[in-house]
Formats: C-alpha cells, structure tokens, sequence
C-alpha cells in the first residue's frame, strides 16, 4: 500500500503549519522528515495517520493494506506511549484485543514480536522497570503486532541516549531487512536520517514546504557508522537546513 | 607545598518530600495520647469531669459488647454505611467518567454539582424522609447523596489528569471507544479516584452518624445521641471510639485496594 499526499496545508488558528505539501510514499520504503524545529513535522505526521484533518489536501492510500493487517497506519511515539499499568506482553495485547483473534493467535503474534525486539524474558515487565531503549523497543514490539501497512515514527529515538540510539537503529534496520516495511520517520537528528532513510524529505522552516527531497540508494544494512559516502549526504542536508534553522530561531526570538 | 585552603564536605541539602512508608508511627501516636489521658486522670490534673478515663471507656466498651449490644448498635450502622456509600460512589464516579469525556454533559453538570456541594447534605434529611420514608431508605439516600458530590469532583479531575498521550495511543491504533474508556481513561483516573474515595467516605461516615442521630432506633449515631443527652461521656467516648475505628478500617481498607490495583505506580 502506497500514501500520497496531494497539496496538504494546515493551520492552527493563525498560524499557517504546513503549506501545499505534495509528497509520495512508496510501499517497503522508509521517508524520513527532517526539518528546524516547529516546521509542522510532528503536524504532517498526524495528518497522515488520521489523527488530525488536513485544512487542505488529502492523504490518499493507493491499493488495500496486505492480509491480515490489523491497523494500517501505525504510530511509534517518541514518548513510547505505554500504559504504566500494564506489563510488556500487556501493552502489546492492548491492540489485539478488539480484533477477537483468538487466545492462541493472540499468544502466537506476542510472543512473535517479543522475540523479533529481543523482549522475550521482560514479556511481564512493567515500563518503570524497563530503560527508555527497552520501552521503545516495546512500543516497536507493539506497532508491529499489528502488522501495520505503514509505520509513522515521530522521532522515535529522541529520548534516548546516543549509545542506545546506536543499537535500537540496528534493531530497526534488521528489523527491516529482515521484513521491509513502509514508514514515516520524523527526525531532527540527520545521521539518523541518513542512516535509516531510503529518501529524505527537507522541510523548510514553518510555515513547512518541501525544501528538497534527497534519495539514498545504498542499501540499509551497508549504512555503516562514519561511512565517507553518507557523511557527505549528511553535511549536505546540513547546509540545507543551517540557514532555515538559524531562520527559524532568530524568527523565535523576535515574537 | 601542603593545600592550606579550608576543606569541608558538601552540605546534604536533597531529601524529604516523598512519602515513605513508616509502620507504627501512626500507632505510636495513639497510644501516646491514650496514655497520657489516663495518666492524667489517674493523676488528677485531668478531672473526670472533663474527660473520661480512657480504661473506664474501654470496659464500657467490653460491657457493651458483652451485652449483644454493641452489634445491635454496629450492625445497622455499618449496612447503612455500606449501602449508602456503594450507591453514592458508584454513581459518582459514573457520572464524573461521564462529566471527563463529555463536554456536552460536562457544561450541563459541572454548575450543578458546583451548587449542590456546599448544601450540607444533613439539612435535607426532612426532604428525603417525606420522599422516602422514615426507614433505612433515607438513610441510604442521605449518605448516599453525600457521597457522590465529592466523588463526581473528584472522578472528574482525575480523567481530566489522564496523559491525554495515552488516549492519542489508543486511538491510533483503532481501540474501540469502550476499550479507550475501559482500558485507559478508567485505569488511568483510578489513582485519583481512589484519593477522592477517602475523603468522600469520611463524610458519609459523617452523614451516618447525623442521620441516626435525628432518628433511629439503633445505630452508633443513637447510642451517641442517647449518651450525650445523660452527659454519660464514658459511653459517649465508647461510640467516637467505634466511629474512629471505623474510619481508620475505611482507610486501611482503601489502602489495601490501592496496593492491589495501584501496584504499578
Ligand atoms: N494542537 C495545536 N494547536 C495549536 N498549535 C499547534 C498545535 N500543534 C502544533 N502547533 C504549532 O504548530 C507548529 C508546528 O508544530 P509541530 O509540533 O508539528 O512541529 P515539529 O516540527 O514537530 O517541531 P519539533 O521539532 O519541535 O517536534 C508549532 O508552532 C506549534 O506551536
Ligand atoms: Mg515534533
């Protein structure tokens, strides 16, 4: 299943958010979204799950979500989004069961994606025991139990470390190795970018246009850390998004 | 060449403001207060005119139990208590469930239980008396009543408190509006509600005694009323006692609910 976005403008009150994005998401790739802080790219994101209407423009899915998908657009926090009072496996069940699958089914797709995230022995943990790498690995787990048709990430690894960082982009590139899968992925941090995206999406400063839009042909799993070849890709949506960051902040200071 | 400059530790400036649990405190506290009345009785410098012997209360309390009256006493009031507050409590945290997800409701209610909170309930017993009767249903209604303003106010603060994040979460992944509520909303407001449970409960404690006070035969409130009106203070300090003790199980027994279902926190 495909997204397209066609001419999406948004405002909040006053303030125009985003203005005449057009963009297109092909299925088994990752877009990433980059941009200076505030340019509406936590804004897009919700628009294009659902969980906002565009002022605008439309988000349209072009053909049906594969067998067996159970929500076809699904959200990665960048607070993980947990329930305190639920363990691992619990948060996990917590989307399945208003499918009425079944208990064995249900059990088979916990225990599935407690093991493809490397959480089989915290499956009855609960999220104050767990450090913030294995909690997001849990709202992974959870996004992918039901086996959603596209992935929308909204700066996933923000509240992490840089060393946890590190090994949950690992995970996140087996995982897709292993299964690819579709998915927007909001970031601020551009090694990220570069390191998960098959194409990047620059936004300008608010009100967000689509500033440039860079593919990255190498495969995920040879993305390796301080390759020559991305470090150039990087430094070039660098100078892309120095002069809209510096914009954006002087715009902060005169308000 | 030896550092000649001053050298102190860094003074401890953290701690404080997060409740442990302390056992025996609270009992220490009591026992204190009991000992020192008797000490003071037996003394002198406390007259049994102003209080009673804190022993003379206890075997008051022996005889009455020894006479069957005291279950007599005990018994419809704890029914009272119980009815009344399950009925209060639960409609009130329904109706502030519904109060926090509705703003159609909430505009209409929120003024309304704004108006009726400050009524001191009891004043409306002769009303529920000529609606209900003069037997146990006003009763019930009295307490009941009393209950379920402090826990609407309550409830509703504590789904407004719920991280409106989770809700998003729930949504996104296409939960059904009674899995969002059930699962969510409800779990999320539990610690909140249960806080408001406490106080609510102490006042229907309260209403329970007024009530019984202006018309039962039996029940704590009466026996308190009829030893009070004989200045008899060692069987009016029997029944506050049996009213103390019955607050401090109203609060142990909420303690254990939260333990149970707040285990997560
Ligand atoms: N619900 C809302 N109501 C009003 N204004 C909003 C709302 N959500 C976002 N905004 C405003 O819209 C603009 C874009 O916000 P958004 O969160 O999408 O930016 P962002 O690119 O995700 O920023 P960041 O990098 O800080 O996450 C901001 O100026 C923000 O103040
Ligand atoms: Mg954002």
């Amino acid at each position: 299943m495909d997204l397209l976005l066609k001419n999406i403008s948004h405002s909040y009150g006053d303030t125009e958010v985003l203005r005449d994005i057009s963009l297109d998401i092909p299925a088994g790739q990752i877009v990433c979204i980059v941009g200076p802080s505030g340019c509406g790219k936590s804004t897009l994101l919700r628009l294009i799950g659902g969980l906002e209407q565009p002022d605008r423009g439309q988000v349209l899915q072009v053909g049906s979500p594969p067998p067996g998908c159970l929500n076809p657009l699904t959200f990665v926090f960048q607070d993980f989004a947990l329930l305190p009072w639920r363990t691992a496996a619990g948060n996990v069940s917590l989307v399945l069961e208003d499918h009425h699958l079944g208990k064995k089914k249900m059990q088979a797709i916990i225990d599935d994606v407690l093991k493809r995230t490397r959480l089989t022995e915290f499956r009855t943990a609960l999220p104050r025991q767990l450090s913030g790498g294995m909690k997001q690995r849990v709202a992974i787990a959870r996004a992918l139990a039901v086996n959603p048709s596209v992935m929308l990430m909204d700066e996933p690894l923000s509240a992490l470390d840089a060393q946890t960082r590190e090994l949950l982009m690992d995970d996140i590139v087996d995982l897709w190795t292993r299964t690819p899968f579709t998915a927007v992925y909001v970031t601020h941090n551009l090694a990220e970018a570069v390191r998960l995206g098959h194409r990047i999406v620059v936004l300008s400063r608010r009100p967000g246009e689509i500033c440039e839009i860079v593919d990255i042909d190498r495969a995920l799993n040879r993305r390796a850390l301080g390759d020559a070849d991305l470090d150039a890709q990087q430094k070039y949506l660098w100078s892309l998004m120095r002069d809209q960051a510096i914009a954006a902040d002087q715009e902060l200071l005169d308000v | 060449m030896s550092d000649l400059r001053p050298t102190r530790p860094v003074p401890f400036r953290g701690g404080g403001f997060s409740p442990e649990r302390k056992r025996g405190v609270g009992l220490l506290v009591f026992v204190g207060l009991i000992g020192f009345l008797e000490f003071g009785t037996r003394v002198g410098f406390i007259t049994n005119l102003t209080m009673p012997r804190p022993t003379d209360v206890f075997w008051t309390l022996v005889d009455l139990w020894r006479s069957g009256l005291l279950w007599k006493h005990l018994v419809p009031s704890v029914t009272r208590l119980i009815v009344g507050a399950i009925l209060g409590a639960s409609a009130g945290i329904g109706v502030g469930i519904l109060i926090g997800l509705f703003s159609f409701i909430r505009a209409g209610l929120v003024p309304l239980v704004a108006a009726i909170f400050p009524i001191p309930k009891i004043a409306l017993l002769p009303l529920f008396v000529i609606w209900f009767g003069i037997d146990e249903t006003s009763k019930y209604a009295l307490i009941a009543f009393g209950t379920f303003t402090p826990t609407v106010v309550a409830t509703y603060g504590a789904v407004d408190n719920v991280d409106r994040g989770l809700i998003r979460m729930g949504q996104s992944f296409g939960l059904s509006w009674t899995s969002l509520v059930r699962k969510i909303v409800f779990p999320g407001a539990l610690p909140g509600i249960l806080s408001g449970l406490r106080v609510s409960l102490a006042i229907a404690i309260i209403l329970l005694v007024a009530a019984e006070m202006l018309g039962a035969e039996y029940g704590i409130g009466a026996y308190i009323l009829e030893a009070g009106s004989l200045y008899d203070l060692e069987r009016l300090f029997a029944g506050v006692t049996i009213l103390s003790i019955l607050g401090v199980s109203v609060s142990v027994l909420i303690g254990q609910v939260e333990r149970i279902f707040l285990g997560w926190r």
